[in-house]
């Protein structure tokens, strides 16, 4: 099952291809070709191992959440992506992404960011391999992420605005694609997501397989078993992706998927209720109107607030090898509070609604049971968001 | 022979090429989009039509601009197919393409779609994000339907994928006159004409170039660089959006008396 991903050409089941415009189709090949050879390349390998361990941090640990985990219920271990540099798991796929984009001989990176963590790890990655970074963000983000759009600036990347559309996140990508298709020649697109055309998908996979590789052996080596859940929180899918590959032929291990459900009217639940559709250049689960026009999806967490979902979650989905579930924007930020006050740990809140599921199965579990949540980044950034919140309720 | 083979054939009698104009559906209502359609339709050999989506990434400010002002006037797939069977039965002889980004396919059903618009006199079909290599998906609707499927083909395209591209296409081979996404451009480039000149030694299907053709003098160009048809959307919008239908009926005879 592990290598189902690495295997598939892009395609997995119905969901996945490469529906991009005819002009990217020369430089998607190219990387293609490039991640192929990255695959095979022990030197590049080994360059991506060392930047992980000495730039980035790598291995980050795992830890045992006593005070967060129910009395008499199952366990709660956290693994600890909120103290990579750069204060999410976005560095992982930005490093790897970078040597691509390196060996391809671009000159220069784009990006696309939600709530600014990928376009901080691409400015982070821009800065060290001596790359100028342009970072494309919807203007309803930038206003609420002003710190990190500061950030990327003092890192040295120009951040544009993005006002088409619904000045969202689906629209900075749509911004970044249109503006790589008259910059293929020289430009790299580090596409932040498991999402998009092949061969991101795979691609940032495989970069972000590390979380779970990590995680499976700290968690045998320190309580000697397998969790029996692994949870974490899908926008795109990225971190969920990186943590689940490792435990894919577990059998005991049950994979659970946590996606926003916003003010369940407005929500991003795309699996939970998205239909089979195409976004940003592959068939996967989208929200759209019954004609197909995308709909403006809704999370209090800027990195969940995202239309589509990446096609090897549907596909996980579709197996029934992934479950997949919703939480509120109410208790995601509950567990946000909960999580910092007896851990003394500030979760994302993108995090926090991986956080709030696994309290709430814990509950009902033994307490010789373990869940695995991957607390996927920092929650420093949603300070402003978080205080908004207390004050309106 | 079908309407592409007829038009194409008729072009090469009269020495001309094709002027293809594109029109957003819906765009900037139902009402004066059918309108604005039937003005340029009258100079036109080929229409292409444009269904509106949400998020259409291969496409420049202006045609995304026609697209949220024909969503905001309530256009849906349905209703742009309505809007093709009138037109079709004024312009019975007319190739008309469609283009239509994936999603609105898959959410109307794929096999439904093809159906529909082969009820409607739809010729060929254009899905701008589907390179040749995903065929698979469609083919067996658009080959029960008779229609032809249309792609893009550009500068950066290498020889291998050419190759392919001709033996999936029909009606014509949509050449991107420079890798970059639709709108009007002030010249045309080098590159483009070559390109022309390249493609119609490997092909007999008719070669026509669009993304940044906004002049009769583009179209006169073009033909000399041995082009079959000249593809302008962008520029038409942005007359009518500026001056309005009369001055759109002078350019759209600008541009088939340079052909």
């Amino acid at each position: 099952m592990t290598n189902f991903i690495e295997n598939s050409g892009g395609h997995f089941g119905e969901f996945g291809g490469c529906f991009a415009p005819e002009l990217l189709q020369p430089v998607l090949r190219k990387v293609t070709q490039t991640f192929e050879k990255f695959k095979t390349s022990t030197t590049l390998q080994s360059e991506f191992n060392e930047l992980l361990r000495n730039f980035a941090g790598r291995p980050t640990p795992i830890y045992h959440a006593k005070n967060y985990s129910p009395k008499n219920g199952a366990q709660i271990w956290v693994k600890r992506e909120d103290l990579l540099h750069g204060g999410a798991h976005k560095t992982n796929n930005v490093i790897g992404q970078a040597l691509i984009a390196r060996e391809m001989g671009a000159k220069y990176l784009i990006a696309e960011t939600g709530a600014g963590q990928h376009g901080i790890a691409t400015a982070m990655a821009g800065a060290h391999f001596n790359l100028p970074v342009k970072v494309f963000m919807g203007a309803k983000d930038v206003a609420r992420q002003q710190v990190n759009v500061e950030r990327m600036r003092l890192l040295g990347a120009e951040v544009i605005s993005v006002d088409t559309g619904s000045s969202s996140l689906k629209d900075a990508i749509n911004e970044a694609m249109r503006y790589w298709i008259s910059h293929a020649e020289d430009t790299y697109y580090m596409f932040g997501t498991a999402a998009g055309p092949h061969p991101f998908p795979e691609l940032v996979a495989r970069f972000q397989r590390v979380i779970g590789d990590e995680a499976r052996a700290q968690i045998l080596e320190q309580t000697g078993k397998l969790p029996a859940q692994v949870l974490a929180c899908v926008g795109g899918g990225s971190n969920a992706i990186g943590i689940f590959q490792a435990f894919l032929e577990d059998k005991e291990t049950k994979l659970v998927g946590v996606e926003p459900a916003g003010d369940n009217i407005k929500h991003g639940l795309t699996i939970g209720r998205g239909v089979t559709g195409c976004l940003h250049g592959s068939i996967s689960k989208v929200n759209c109107d019954e004609n197909g026009q995308i709909e403006e999806s809704h999370s209090i967490s800027a990195g969940l607030d995202y239309p589509g979902v990446s096609p090897i979650h549907a596909y996980l989905d579709q197996l029934g090898d992934a479950q997949y579930v919703g939480i509120t924007d109410d208790e995601a930020m509950e567990a946000l509070l909960k999580f910092s006050r007896c851990e003394g740990i500030i979760p994302a809140l993108e995090s926090s609604h991986a956080l709030a599921e696994a309290f709430k199965r814990a509950d009902k579990m033994n307490a010789d049971e373990i869940l695995m949540v991957n607390l996927s980044g920092r929650g420093d950034k949603d300070l402003h968001t978080v205080f908004e919140y207390l004050e309106k309720s | 022979m079908n309407r592409y083979q007829q038009t194409f054939e008729r072009l090469k009698k009269e020495d001309k090429i094709a002027f293809i104009p594109f029109w957003m559906l819906g765009d900037p209502n139902p009402e004066a989009s059918l309108e604005a359609v039937k003005t340029i339709a009258e100079q036109a050999d080929i229409l292409e039509l444009g269904l509106p989506f949400s998020d259409p990434l291969a496409d420049g400010p202006t045609i995304q601009a026609a697209v949220n002002r024909s969503l905001q006037a309530g256009m849906n797939t349905e209703k742009c197919l309505e809007q093709i069977m009138i037109i079709r039965a004024d312009f019975p002889e007319k190739p008309i393409g469609l283009l239509v980004y994936l999603n609105l396919v898959l959410q109307y059903g794929i096999n439904r779609f093809f159906t529909d618009c082969k009820k409607t006199g739809i010729d060929s079909i254009l899905i701008p994000e589907m390179p040749v290599e995903e065929i698979k998906l469609v083919e067996s609707a658009a080959q029960e339907n008779q229609i032809d499927l249309v792609f893009l083909l550009s500068t950066n395209t290498p020889q291998d994928r050419r190759q392919k591209i001709y033996d999936h296409s029909g009606g014509f081979v949509y050449t991107v006159s420079k890798p970059s996404i639709t709108g009007a451009k002030t010249d045309l480039s080098d590159d483009t004409l070559a390109l022309v000149q390249e493609l119609k030694s490997q092909t007999d299907l008719p070669i026509c170039v669009g993304f940044g053709i906004s002049t009769p003098e583009h179209i006169k160009a073009l033909k000399k660089a041995g082009a079959d048809g000249a593809i302008i959307g962008s520029e038409l919008i942005n007359i009518y959006q500026k001056e309005g239908l009369e001055a759109l009926n002078d350019f759209a005879l600008s541009c088939a008396s340079s052909t």
